[in-house]
């Protein structure tokens, strides 16, 4: 430093983690939630504006897609919170043996959902080929499949590395406090596009 | 221990800056800390911003002197009518290369990478928020611009344009695999600009130096911010267009063909929502480099900043509004030409008053005809013109008639060159010392100006009149005895001009690097914090964290700069402050070095390349990816530490 300095303030006291918008990765997930939002809003976008060359949507003689799968996936979704939210507060409460017993939960949850998603993709009585109606609705199928598999990974990763002891770093249970916030994200993704995938071809045709 | 108890742990005792450790013994301890691991594969390790934002402005330069070169042969082309120099196949390659080039490997790049150099020594923090995200974004984009290079070397280059309109880039009419190698390089660049986009924004709003408020950020700080905000927000809509362009070309989706109800037009809004942004995101951290060159230049703060950064700010909002202006030719609902009119014209208010504001600030300061400013007043000249052809072109009666003529080629060159590339070769000048130790030559700097003013205004002004008398754009040839022969000439020297001058500063930055006159700390006099500490900056940017309680901190800093002190020299250790007033929050650990970032890349480029052939490359090469992220983000060390490490 080319000036002298003067010294006025010592930060060794300061913590060394913090929950919420106080740490640096709370930023880095609310980044990368907008840009995977934004990525959504736009392929709903695309979704209306394909919808408008259509005079029925879905169009004929192609059938909505049947309801069972995806309705049981937004069920799975919603329960998930729960153990989600467990998982949330003990993190934040610095509860190292609750995390450790509910993430394999959600990774059984994830598994299953995986299961009912090759379900809802066989159910959507369309395929992506047949029209552009077909490619939206699996494009956008497809676009939350990633989303699930990207937090799945995840959680995962987080699973195995939680029960070493570097699960014992606070630091570690920011990262599980954050994991628990991107899936919260990743099933409120996921309410508009049930409804556009398997309500609105019904209500317009 | 649990980690409850480990939470309420008193700090270690462990070294730490202060008033018993601070000076050369200090300076030795934290260069240690924050140097790269030795040899090659340290190299490749690095996560130093500096080097980061050093690699992503000379790699830009690069590909803008490739870029440069292939408008050299379009110019030699069209210099005289029926020129046969280049076919037409080949000219649709090249001019798909140029717009491509310049727009995705050289404009974004170059100024993230000046804003990955610059934010953190601006803001007075030690390193970003992400540094390995920081390395991953510049070898995607390294990776991207291969991609692009190699194809057009083995002569499967896009010939689609830098747009990729599809009828043209789909399935039927864009056979072979040039359009997909166009598409699968906006992957690769837009993940590169969102990763460095994210780490920015996350480095601004909790890295500030303790006292560093919104309201005390420097101007080109506020510009890196609104930008990246714009980066996230607009990049998407073009990874998505261009995924489900390659998904129509590869898996028979119909997203953008009409005859099974998809639309060409979705593409033209996708692109353009990501595309008229884009200029703003090329041109708002231009603005950036000005308020800070011309605030320096004059010797006073500029006038009006709460003005700038709403303008800013504004900018970045109404940049949303206008991608339609695009579509004008396309055919829309009346009430859609007048609203996108409006819109377009509107835009022009926040940036007239930022020019204002500049000019007052010059008018009430004692301006020092550098050559930074002089680069800042060509700007101002260059852009207003631009920006005036912007406005007339806003009006749909005109637009229409002017549309795909050399007129918009003059325009969007006046604004682009004009607005981005003067503001950019200014702060290149300007912050040369920073980088290097050493200033460039005024002398030369200066008659490389002249000469890339003057030049710039004979390539690009004859265009202009050569659009009015009905030049089409992209087009290899024209015809004798239409007036198209001067204007056509005029601009072929001038570009040659322009291509002297260029050499002549890149000549300039090589000389300089080893004859330049040392730089003092603060050689221009300065008044934000990149300059309070050394040039080049060391590793750790500042062996103190400064306080600053002013927008020109050096200005009002006296004989001695107030620091804060108690950080960790031993491990990389960063002050978080809070978003708004940035009081001293936290302190936590910055990732050490790391190879993963680089192996990363590695995977996702044979993932991305593969899936040109094969949908299951997808599948299949998300592995490799999969293992080297987790790799990256694993905790290296056997058992976590009292106080927290990344390693």
């Amino acid at each position: 430093m080319s000036l002298q300095p003067s010294f006025i303030e010592d930060v060794s006291e300061l913590p060394t983690h913090a929950f919420s918008y106080r740490s640096l990765t709370w930023w880095g997930i609310i980044g990368f939630m907008v840009i995977e939002g934004a990525a959504f809003a736009l392929a709903i976008a695309a979704y209306f504006f394909l919808m408008s060359q259509e005079q029925e949507w879905a169009p004929r003689p192609w059938a909505p897609p049947g309801l069972l799968a995806g309705t049981l996936f937004t069920l799975v979704m919603l329960l998930s919170e729960i153990p989600n939210t467990m998982i949330k507060k003990a993190a934040e409460s610095y509860g190292i043996g609750m995390v450790r017993k509910l993430l394999p939960w959600m990774v059984g949850i994830g598994l299953l959902l995986f299961v009912i998603r090759g379900f809802e993709f066989n159910s959507l009585n369309v395929l992506w080929y047949d029209n552009a109606y077909g490619s939206i609705i699996w494009a956008l199928l497809f676009l939350h499949t990633t989303h699930v598999a990207t937090d799945w990974g995840d959680t995962v990763v987080l699973w195995r590395l939680m029960r070493t002891p570097h699960g014992e770093d606070p630091r570690r249970l920011v990262d599980t406090d954050e994991n628990a916030l991107y899936w919260r994200f990743v099933w409120l993704a996921w309410l508009p596009i049930y409804v556009l995938i398997y309500w609105v071809p019904r209500l317009f045709q | 221990m649990t980690p409850a108890e480990r939470a309420k742990q008193p700090p270690a005792k462990v070294p730490r800056d202060g008033p018993k450790l601070t000076g050369p013994k200090l300076e030795e301890k934290l260069a240690e800390t924050w140097s790269n691991p030795p040899g090659f594969i340290g190299w490749l390790s690095s996560v130093d911003h500096k080097d980061i934002g050093r690699r992503y402005v000379i790699t830009a330069l690069i590909f803008l002197a490739l870029a440069g070169a292939l408008a050299i042969v379009m110019r030699l082309q069209l210099s005289k009518p029926d020129n046969d120099l280049i076919g037409a196949a080949r000219y649709n390659e090249i001019f798909t290369m140029h717009g491509t080039t310049m727009m995705f490997l050289f404009a974004v790049p170059v100024m993230q990478g000046m804003q990955i150099y610059l934010t953190p020594l601006m803001i007075g923090t030690r390193s970003n928020a992400f540094p390995r995200l920081n390395a991953f974004s510049y070898w995607t984009y390294l990776a991207g611009g291969c991609l692009l290079w190699v194809a057009f070397v083995l002569n499967i280059a896009p010939d689609i344009g830098w747009f990729a309109y599809p009828p043209l880039s789909g399935p039927q009419f864009g056979v072979g695999k040039r359009a997909d190698i166009w598409a699968q390089m906006v992957t690769f660049t837009e993940i590169a600009a969102l990763a460095a986009a994210v780490s920015l924004t996350a480095t601004i709003l909790k890295q500030r130096a303790p006292g560093m408020s919104l309201a005390r950020m420097p101007i080109f700080v506020w510009a890196t911010l609104v930008t990246s905000l714009m980066v996230i927000f607009s990049m998407p809509s073009v990874a998505l267009a261009s995924s489900l362009l390659l998904s129509d070309r590869l898996v028979g989706t119909h997203f953008y063909n009409p005859a099974e109800n998809g639309d060409a037009l979705l593409w033209q809004h996708l692109f353009w929502f990501f595309g008229h942004p884009e200029v703003y995101i090329i041109f708002l951290p231009a603005t950036g480099f000005v308020s800070e060159i011309v605030a320096t230049f004059s010797r006073r703060t500029i006038v009006m900043y709460p003005i700038v950064v709403m303008s800013l700010v504004a900018t970045g909002i109404l940049a949303f509004g206008l991608w339609v202006h695009h579509m004008f030719a396309t055919g829309l609902p009346r009430i859609g030409y007048s609203f996108y009119t409006a819109a377009s014209m509107s835009v022009s208010i926040p940036t007239g008053l930022q020019i204002f504001c500049w000019i007052a600030t010059l008018w009430e300061g004692r301006p020092r005809l550098q050559v930074p400013l002089l680069y800042v007043i060509g700007f101002i000249f260059t852009f207003v013109i631009g920006g005036l052809t912007g406005v007339i072109i806003a009006a749909v009666p005109l637009d229409l008639q002017l549309h795909d003529t050399y007129f918009i080629v003059a325009h969007f060159h006046y604004v682009l060159i004009g607005g981005a590339v003067f503001p950019l070769l200014g702060a290149i000048t300007y912050w040369y010392p920073k980088a290097t130790g050493r200033m460039m030559s005024e002398t030369l700097g200066k008659v490389s100006f002249w000469m890339i003013f003057l030049g710039f205004q004979l390539a690009f002004f004859p265009m202009h009149i050569a659009g009015i008398n009905g030049m089409p754009r992209r087009v290899y040839s024209y015809p004798a005895g239409m007036g198209l022969e001067l204007p056509n000439l005029l601009s072929s020297i001038g570009s040659m001009v322009v291509a002297v001058a260029v050499l002549l500063f890149v000549i300039n930055m090589v000389v300089s690097l080893r004859g330049g006159l040392k730089a003092a700390p603060n050689p221009w006099g300065a008044p934000s914090l990149e300059w309070a500490t050394s040039c080049p900056p060391p590793k750790y940017n500042f062996p103190h964290i400064p306080v600053v309680d002013s927008r020109t901190p050096l200005w009002d800093a006296g004989e001695k700069m107030s620091v804060v002190h108690g950080l960790r020299v031993e491990e990389r250790e960063l002050l978080l402050t809070t978003v708004m007033h940035a009081k001293p929050d936290l302190r936590e650990p910055s990732a050490e070095p790391s190879i993963w970032p680089f192996i990363a890349t590695l995977a996702t480029t044979v993932m991305f390349v593969s899936s040109i052939f094969s949908p299951w490359a997808v599948v299949i090469g998300a592995m490799p990816v999969i293992i080297a992220l987790t790799a990256w983000f694993w905790p290296k060390s056997p058992a976590p530490e009292r106080e927290p490490v990344i390693s």
